[in-house]
C-alpha cells in the first residue's frame, strides 16, 4: 500500500510538470504577444517602445528561459505580475478561489444528493416506466449546454422576481449565502447529477448481475436488503471514481455558468485573462485547475484503495 | 413454467434478417429510443444540407426595421437585435455545427486511431512516451484544453476544428490501444503470423477492422461532445466568428440583455443545440448497447 501511494505520488508530480510545459507551449503558439495587444490599442507602434516593453516583461528571453523563470517563480509561490492589472497573480487569484469552491461544493453535493437515489432507482426498476423516464430525463440534462441552462434560469428570475440573482459580496447571514450559491449551483449541477445518475445506475447494473445476489436472493434475503446492503455498498466503489470524473466535467460547466451569472470566480477570471492575452495569468490559472483536478483524482484512488480490500491487501 | 415462444425470440434477436430494410426494422424495434435519436441525427444533417432550400431569408442579412421583432407569420421564430432572421440562422448554423463537430470527430479519430494503433502494437518506449504525453492531456477538463488551444490558435472556424480534435485525441487512442492488446493475443493474430503476414498487414488487415465496433460507439459519443463544446467556446467569443452563425454564439449575443425583453432569442438556439446532442445521445447509446454491450452505462 506504501510503495503504491508513493508510486502514484511521483505518477502525479511528472503529470503536474508535463502539464506545465504543454501550457506554457500551446500559449506562445500564438503569433503576437501581450505588447502587440498593448499597442494594438494605442494604435502605433515604435519598435524602440516595443522593445523596451517586451522587455520589461520578460518577452525577448528564450522560450526555455522563460519556462525556468516561471516554474522557479512558482516554487517559491511567487506567481509573476498580472500583465492587465499589473498586481501579483497571486492577490487576484486568491481571493477568486473560495468563491468557485463554494460553487463546486454546493453543485457537487447537489449532484451526488439527487444522482446517486435515482442512479439506484433506475437501476432497480430496469426497464420499468420510471427506468424509461428516468433515463430520459438524465439525458436530457447531459444534452443541454450549461450556460444555456443558466440562460434559461436567469429568465425565470426575471418573470418571477423581476431581477436577475446578483451576486454580492456581503450576503447577509448564512442561508443568504446558501441560497445566493444555489441558483448558479443548480444550473452547474443539473448536468452533473445527470451524469451521475447514468453512471450510479450503469455501475449498479453491473453489481445485480452479480452470483451473489443471486445467491442472496434464493437465501430468502428481502429485497430492500439485498438492494441497499449487498449491492450498493459494492455499486459505490466505482462512484467514488467518478467523483474524480465528475471534477473535471464541474470545472468546465463553472466556466461558462460564472460566466452568464456575472460571478468573479477563478473559472471565469480563465476566460477574461484569455481575452487579454495575460499569459502569466492564464498559465497560472490553468496550472491551478490541473493542480486541483489531478490531487482530488489521486485522493479519489487512494481512497479507494483505502475501501477497496482487493487493492488494499496486495495487487 | 411457461414454454417459450422460440420463433418471437429468434425474431427479437434479430435471427431473421434477410435484408438491409429488415435490418432497419429490426434495429427500430429493439431500439426505439435509438431509431428515434437516428431520425434526429437524419434530420440535423438534412437541415444543414438543404438550408437554402428550407429558409427564406439570408442568415446574414440584417434589417434594422425588424430588430427584435416577436416571433410571427413572417419570421416563425422572430428576429435579433440587428434584425436578422432567427429561424435562418438556426438552420444554417446547423451547417457550422455539423460541419465543426464532424471535422473534429473525424481529425481527432484518425489521429487517436493511429496513435493507438501503434502504440498498442510497437509498445516499448513509443507506448511508453505515448501514453503519459497522453495521460496529462486528459488530466485538464475538455472543455479547458479546448479553450487554451482556441486562444492560443485564434477564432475561426478552421481553428476551432483543431481546437476540439486535439484534445479528443486521448480519448479515442486510449480505447483503440486497450482494443489493439487485447486483439494481439488473438488466435487469428497469431495464425496470419505464422503463415508469415508482415506485422503491418496484420495491423491494417485484421486489428484495424475488429476495433471499429467501439470506435463507432465512441464517435458518435463524441459528436454530442463536440457540439456541446463548440457552442460553449463561441458562447465564450473563443469558437467560431462571424459572419458565420453558430447557435452558441447566438446565446452569447443575446445573454442577460434581451432576457427580459426578447426570450425567444434565448429559447431557440439553446432548443436547437439540446435537441441535436439529445439525438446524438440517444443514437450513441443504442448503438453501444447493439456493438458494445461490455461499454454499457
Amino acid at each position: 500500500m506504501g510503495a503504491y501511494l508513493v508510486r502514484r505520488f511521483g505518477l502525479m508530480l511528472v503529470t503536474l510538470f508535463g502539464i506545465s510545459v504543454l501550457i506554457f507551449v500551446l500559449l506562445r503558439l500564438t503569433p503576437g504577444n501581450i505588447a502587440d495587444i498593448l499597442f494594438d490599442a494605442g494604435g502605433y507602434v515604435d519598435p524602440a517602445d516595443k522593445a523596451r516593453i517586451e522587455h520589461q516583461l520578460g518577452l525577448d528571453k528564450s522560450i526555455p528561459l522563460q519556462y525556468a523563470d516561471w516554474i522557479g517563480g512558482l516554487l517559491h509561490g511567487d506567481l509573476g505580475i498580472s500583465y492587465q492589472t499589473e498586481k501579483p497573480a497571486l492577490e487576484e487569484i486568491l481571493p477568486r478561489i473560495p468563491i468557485t469552491a463554494r460553487l463546486a461544493a454546493i453543485a457537487l453535493s447537489f449532484s451526488i444528493l439527487i444522482g446517486v437515489p435515482l442512479g439506484v432507482i433506475s437501476a432497480v426498476r430496469q426497464n420499468t416506466i420510471l427506468d424509461y423516464f428516468l433515463r430520459v430525463l438524465s439525458l436530457s440534462g447531459l444534452s443541454m449546454p450549461a450556460f444555456w441552462l443558466g440562460l434559461l434560469i436567469l429568465m425565470v428570475f426575471v418573470a418571477e422576481f423581476g431581477t436577475i440573482p446578483i451576486y454580492s459580496d456581503q450576503p447577509t447571514g448564512f442561508w443568504n449565502t446558501i441560497l445566493m450559491y444555489s441558483v448558479p449551483a443548480a444550473a452547474v449541477g443539473f448536468r452533473s447529477s445527470a451524469l451521475m445518475m447514468r453512471l450510479t445506475r450503469s455501475s449498479m447494473l453491473e453489481v445485480l448481475r452479480q452470483d451473489y445476489i443471486r445467491t442472496a436472493r434464493s437465501k430468502g434475503a428481502p429485497e430492500h436488503k439485498i438492494n441497499y446492503y449487498h449491492a450498493l455498498r459494492n455499486a459505490l466503489l466505482p462512484v467514488i471514481t467518478v467523483i474524480g470524473i465528475e471534477a473535471a466535467f464541474l470545472l468546465g460547466g463553472l466556466i461558462v455558468t460564472e460566466t452568464v451569472f456575472n460571478i468573479p470566480g477563478v473559472a471565469r477570471f480563465l476566460v477574461e485573462a484569455i481575452r487579454w492575452r495575460d499569459y502569466p495569468m492564464v498559465q497560472n490559472l490553468v496550472m491551478f485547475i490541473a493542480i486541483v483536478v489531478v490531487t482530488i483524482n489521486f485522493a479519489i484512488d487512494m481512497l479507494y484503495a483505502a475501501v477497496d480490500p482487493r487493492i488494499k491487501y496486495g495487487n | 413454467m411457461s414454454t417459450l415462444d422460440f420463433n418471437a425470440e429468434l425474431a427479437a434477436a434479430g435471427a431473421n434478417v434477410r435484408s438491409r430494410w429488415g435490418a432497419v426494422r429490426f434495429f427500430i424495434r429493439r431500439y426505439p429510443l435509438g431509431a428515434i435519436g437516428g431520425v434526429i441525427m437524419a434530420v440535423f444533417v438534412l437541415a444543414a444540407i438543404f438550408a437554402p432550400l428550407l429558409t427564406v431569408y439570408d442568415p446574414l442579412s440584417t434589417n434594422a426595421a425588424a430588430s427584435l421583432a416577436k416571433p410571427s407569420a413572417a419570421h416563425w421564430l422572430g428576429c435579433d437585435f440587428m434584425g436578422r432572421d432567427v429561424y435562418s440562422r438556426i438552420v444554417y448554423g446547423a451547417r457550422i455545427s455539423l460541419a465543426v463537430s464532424l471535422g473534429s470527430m473525424l481529425l481527432g479519430s484518425s489521429i487517436g486511431v493511429t496513435l493507438g494503433l501503434l502504440s498498442g502494437y510497437l509498445l516499448g518506449w513509443f507506448d511508453l512516451i505515448t501514453q503519459r504525453v497522453l495521460e496529462m492531456m486528459q488530466s485538464l477538463p475538455l472543455l479547458v484544453m479546448a479553450i487554451i488551444m482556441a486562444a492560443a490558435l485564434g477564432p475561426s472556424l478552421h481553428n476551432t476544428i483543431l481546437a476540439i480534435a486535439i484534445p479528443l485525441v486521448p480519448y479515442v487512442a486510449r480505447v483503440i490501444r486497450a482494443n489493439t492488446l487485447s486483439l494481439r493475443e488473438q488466435p487469428f493474430v497469431e495464425a496470419a503470423k505464422a503463415i508469415g503476414m508482415s506485422e503491418r498487414r496484420i495491423a491494417l488487415r485484421h486489428v484495424l477492422p475488429n476495433t471499429l465496433a467501439p470506435l463507432i460507439v465512441l464517435a458518435t459519443a463524441q459528436l454530442g461532445s463536440t457540439i456541446l463544446t463548440e457552442s460553449s467556446l463561441s458562447f465564450l467569443g473563443l469558437g467560431v466568428p462571424e459572419p458565420h452563425p453558430s447557435w452558441g454564439r447566438m446565446l452569447s449575443e443575446s445573454a442577460a440583455e434581451y432576457v427580459r425583453t426578447a426570450p425567444w432569442l434565448v429559447i431557440f438556439p439553446g432548443l436547437a443545440i439540446s435537441f441535436v446532442v439529445f439525438g446524438t445521445n440517444l443514437l450513441g447509446d443504442a448503438l453501444r448497447d447493439l456493438l458494445d454491450p461490455r461499454q454499457r452505462s
